[in-house]
């Protein structure tokens, strides 16, 4: 099978590269049956990973268009509102904000009377959302303000209102120059995710934190995620690049 | 007068401290013909701006076709629908194509069908003289070109009146007459204009009235025969020698 002899090549080599004996990848050796079913254990966890990140990015890219459209207004109070909320949910840590959701959010929703549990799974997602949100929404808030106010002026003269003229004139052309930033800061979203093993979410960190309480070989464990996580990071990369060249590519004027 | 399309009384316009318009005072009869010109930086465009509210003043009434220009939206959009205007950047929209970019207008704030829209499109492509252009992006068309599309943008829209800002300024000067030609046309159709140029062959042609701006005031305003050759104000005097001799 490929990806085990591909594995174990890749671990043969740093095992060669040093001569120590605390290494001890039989924990992850693909060739044994332990080692098999322990790195299967470490890789289910990339279902999860996945998952919580595209729905997190799927929600901060509503919620950042939602609040970078206020900082684009001619009224001082939306624009205000805009910039409050970019400073204040950018300058909150994650993990803060992680537990403050996880462990806070119910409280609050219990003395509004709404008993809305939180599970380890949106907790996470809710977090990485809003946290998100301030980033995509300077994103936009970049990719709209470079299209020309005549673009918008001309709009308006044929009659367009404010959502037409967005949805018919502005976005369409912002979107190359939006859509590879935003793609870039899923790559923060998906590292991001690794908090969200604190709450006890079984995704990659997670479980090689707990393969590590079990085998106590936190080095092999952990060099095997950290591999996990870049070759996730690198296949996006390589979306995002195709991405930008394509943007780039049918420009029509 | 009931017939007035454009009233201004006493309009005042402040960019910050700046005193930028200063009680502008104008009546455009419908199917009148004005021309503004003036030194850059005299106010000529803002005047024209505030027209359709893509600038806002803050003292002073501007009635549209006896609309009255305030806060409310209904209003705004109300007096946008019946004013065209024309840019001097053009200001096509690059990534539609030239037919879209008629039909965008009609179709979304008029609520016309597509095969109306186009219908229309297709109609005001011939009268600026470029119907074999109807599937090509700005972006491959001459600056001349561009231009007479965004006319024929406005005129999908069916103005009542049509406001044009230095609508040749941005051109080459073997394109000017392309776009001159198309103007007169309307012209001579009896469409209402504001035109701000400082194409003083066409200002003779069309205009029935000539306004000089110079800081922020409207310093002259007559008909062409008198404005040409006998201003009244030094200033304006001055400027045409200026421009006549250039
Ligand atoms: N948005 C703005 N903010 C501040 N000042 C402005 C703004 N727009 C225009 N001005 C100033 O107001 C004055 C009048 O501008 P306007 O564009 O109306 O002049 P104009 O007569 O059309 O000049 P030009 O021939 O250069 O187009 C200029 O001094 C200009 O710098
Ligand atoms: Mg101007």
């Amino acid at each position: 099978m490929f990806g085990k002899t591909a594995l174990l090549s890749i671990l043969l080599f740093l095992t060669g590269c040093s001569s120590s004996t605390t290494w001890g990848w039989y924990v992850i050796n693909p060739m044994t049956n332990t080692g098999w079913i322990n790195i299967k254990f470490l890789v289910q966890g990339m279902g999860s990973t996945i998952l919580i990140s595209l729905i997190a990015a799927g929600i901060s890219i509503l919620l950042g268009l939602a609040v970078a459209l206020p900082g684009l207004s001619s009224r001082r109070g939306w624009r205000i509102f805009n910039r409050v909320y970019v400073e204040f949910v950018r300058s909150i840590p994650l993990l803060p904000m992680l537990f403050w959701v996880f462990y806070g959010l119910p409280l609050v929703f219990k003395s509004m009377g709404l008993n809305i549990p939180i599970d380890p799974f949106w907790g996470a997602i809710i977090t990485l959302a809003l946290s998100d949100s301030a980033f995509t929404a300077e994103i936009y808030r970049a990719g709209i303000q470079s299209i020309a106010k005549g673009q918008t002026e001309a709009a308006q003269t044929v009659g367009l209102n404010y959502i037409q003229t967005m949805r018919y004139v502005i976005l369409p052309q912002a979107i190359r120059r939006i859509l590879p930033p935003l793609a870039n800061q899923f790559i923060y979203v998906v590292k991001m995710s690794a908090f969200a093993s604190v709450i006890g979410m079984q995704e990659l960190t997670r479980r090689a934190n707990e393969l590590v309480v079990t085998e106590y070989r936190p080095l092999e464990i952990y060099s095997l995620l950290i591999v996990e996580y870049l070759v996730l990071v690198l296949i996006i990369s390589a979306g995002v690049r195709w991405l930008e060249r394509r943007m780039g590519s049918d420009e029509q004027s | 007068m009931g017939k007035s399309a454009i009233e201004m009384v006493n309009v005042n316009k402040w960019f910050g401290d700046f005193h930028v318009l200063k009680d502008i005072n104008l009546q455009v009869g419908s199917g009148e013909r004005v021309v503004i010109c003036g030194p850059s930086g005299s106010g000529k465009s803002t005047v024209v701006r505030c027209i359709n509210r893509l600038e806002v003043h803050q003292k002073g009434t501007i009635r549209v076709d006896g609309i009255e220009l305030t806060q409310d939206a209904d209003a705004i959009s109300a007096i946008r629908s019946e004013v065209g205007m024309v840019f001097q950047q053009f200001n096509l929209f690059p990534h539609l194509t030239v037919l879209e970019n008629l039909t965008l207008g009609p179709i979304k704030a008029r609520g016309l069908s597509k095969a109306q829209a186009r219908e229309k499109a297709e109609h005001y492509l011939e009268r600026v003289r470029i119907p074999e252009q109807a599937d090509k992006y700005p972006g491959q068309l001459s600056g001349g070109q561009q231009q007479r599309v965004a006319i024929a943008r406005s005129l999908c829209m069916e103005p009542k009146v049509l406001l044009f800002d230095e609508p040749t300024s941005a051109l080459d000067p073997e394109m000017i007459s392309e776009v001159l030609d198309v103007m007169i046309e309307l012209a001579d159709e009896g469409m209402t204009m504001v035109v701000v140029t400082h194409e003083m062959g066409f200002a003779r042609k069309v205009a029935d009235q000539m306004i000089f701006m110079d800081a922020g005031e409207i310093v002259e305003a007559a008909p062409p025969a008198e404005f040409f050759e006998n201003p009244s104000s030094a200033r304006c005097r001055k400027f045409l020698s200026q421009i006549l001799h250039h």
